[in-house]
């Protein structure tokens, strides 16, 4: 379980996160959603370590990640597998080295052990045989599966996912969002996926939290969304007119 | 100013930390030699022979006189290669190659997000992506500098075609009173040209922030700042080896 306790992230004088707490349980698909410019992918970057929260603790079940230096973070990075917005694979790699890039590093697994569970990762993510492709060869929804396998090849505990259906057409945003799900499942890992998709958010909101102006404004379930009354949280999410219409129907 | 350089020795101490695995390192400093070394061979080797040419004809052009040996032009083109043309011209214009090449490829993953990607694998990013590069810089550099002199002096040989030098005074001038200083002078030079490029290239990579456009910024001040701080370190190491 990852606890987040009261935090705050300031860029010189510009107040990002102001006062977030929340608790993101495994086996859940656990999402942060909310306009452009309210702070979920600063609130992502400071429970990964990428920001140091100018207050605040994060803690990795029961451990305080916050307080810990960089060698002592490595041993819970080792259980963390992220998928970024862009993928961020490696360019110079094809994507069989990008998948055991973390395992090279981290384990004695033999040449074969390695080749083996790259091949498991990508049959996970339906990516058979691309082993030797390399990034700029991929499409965009192929480079997000490619990084699901890289992020799954260590066997997470914890996973997070950084808005991963930009740029993709509807019916590989909701492959990638099932691939996710499914993860989540079969691997009880606490994943914490950061969306303003309204597909994921249906589809997939375990338990959602909605930022507003980088205050926590709404938490709850993807079925307490659609029923509603904050203000804030209804113009974000039935801002067009198909979930409007979706939301009477309902 | 001092902000820059303090940021600058942090890193460099990040990036010596220990490894997480050798094995690792070892291969990303065996790829960068190939790619830092071999992939510069030609363009070292086009500019030493010229360098050494042109050092001979002018040499030559300068100090014909019935009073001073036709062999001094050997000696001269053999000095002013090995402690000037060679290293720094060399460097200056690994500068611009091998340089470039650091600072827009770390901006690249930087911009593009593979440094966090790494960070939160656990891995020392700088340690991975900027060691292997120094260490490559002030190995492979030195050896490029005396493969550079090598051809330099044979440039020298063939340009003697081009000017009243015979030859044998060439090669007699070679190896007339010959200081042995000049090579380690050489060799101290190349080591911290090397060190100059990757570092400071390195660095202006690892702290690009931005897009497409900040990552061409990155490499010009890289390549800028690391031919500044060439020429200076030429003085430095001149002044107090000669």
């Amino acid at each position: 379980m990852i606890e987040i306790k009261d935090i705050y992230k300031t860029f010189g004088e510009n107040e990002v996160l102001r006062g977030i707490s929340a608790n993101f349980k495994p086996g859940k698909n656990n999402l942060i959603i909310g306009s452009s410019g309210s702070g979920k992918t600063t609130l992502l970057k400071c429970i990964v370590g990428l920001h140091e929260p100018t207050k605040g603790e994060v803690l990795y079940d029961k451990e305080n990640f916050t307080a810990m230096n960089f060698e002592s973070r490595v041993p819970i990075r080792k259980h963390i597998g992220m998928l970024f917005q862009n993928s961020a694979l490696f360019d110079s790699m094809t994507v069989e080295k990008n998948i055991i890039f973390p395992l090279n590093l981290f384990t004695d697994m033999s040449k074969s052990e390695k080749h083996d569970r790259a091949n498991f990762c990508l049959e996970k993510v339906n990516l058979k045989g691309t082993n030797k492709l390399f990034p700029s060869e991929l499409s965009g929804g192929m480079k997000k599966r490619v990084g699901i396998a890289r992020a799954i090849s260590m066997q997470p505990k914890y996973l997070f996912v950084d808005e991963p259906n930009s740029g993709l057409d509807p019916k590989t945003a909701i492959v990638i969002d099932d691939l996710i799900s499914t993860i989540t499942e079969e691997y009880q890992t606490t994943t914490v996926i950061v969306t303003h998709d309204m597909n994921s958010v249906m589809g997939i909101g375990d338990h959602i939290i909605f930022l507003h102006n980088g205050e926590k404004w709404w938490e709850g379930t993807n079925h307490e969304i659609a029923h509603t009354n904050n203000k804030e949280l209804n113009e974000f999410v039935f801002a067009s007119k198909f979930m409007r219409a979706a939301r009477e129907k309902l | 100013m001092f902000h820059s350089i303090g940021k600058y020795i942090l890193l460099l101490r990040l990036s010596f930390r220990k490894p997480e695995k050798f094995s690792v390192y070892w291969a990303e400093i065996m790829r960068e030699m190939v790619s830092q070394g071999i992939g510069s061979l030609g363009i070292v080797a086009i500019i030493s022979v010229f360098i050494g040419g042109v050092a001979t004809i002018q040499t030559a052009f300068q100090l014909i006189s019935d009073f001073i040996p036709r062999s001094v032009v050997g000696s001269i083109t053999r000095d002013s290669t090995i402690l000037e043309f060679s290293p720094t011209i060399t460097a200056l214009v690994l500068a611009g190659r091998i340089g470039s090449s650091i600072a827009s490829q770390i901006g690249t993953m930087r911009v593009t997000e593979q440094i966090d990607a790494l960070e939160i694998m656990g891995v020392n990013a700088p340690g991975y992506l900027i060691s292997p590069k120094v260490i490559t810089g002030i190995t492979m550099i030195p050896l490029l500098v005396i493969v550079s002199v090598g051809l330099g002096l044979l440039g020298g040989y063939l340009a003697c075609a081009a000017s009243n030098v015979s030859t044998t005074d060439y090669m007699t001038g070679l190896t007339d009173s010959f200081n042995p200083v000049i090579v380690t002078v050489c060799a101290v030079k190349a080591i911290f040209f090397g060190f100059i490029i990757t570092s400071i290239c390195s660095y202006q990579g690892f702290y690009t922030s931005g897009g497409a456009l900040e990552v061409g910024q990155a490499a010009t001040r890289g390549v800028v700042f690391s031919c500044v701080m060439i020429l200076f370190a030429d003085l430095i190491v001149s002044k107090l080896l000669l």
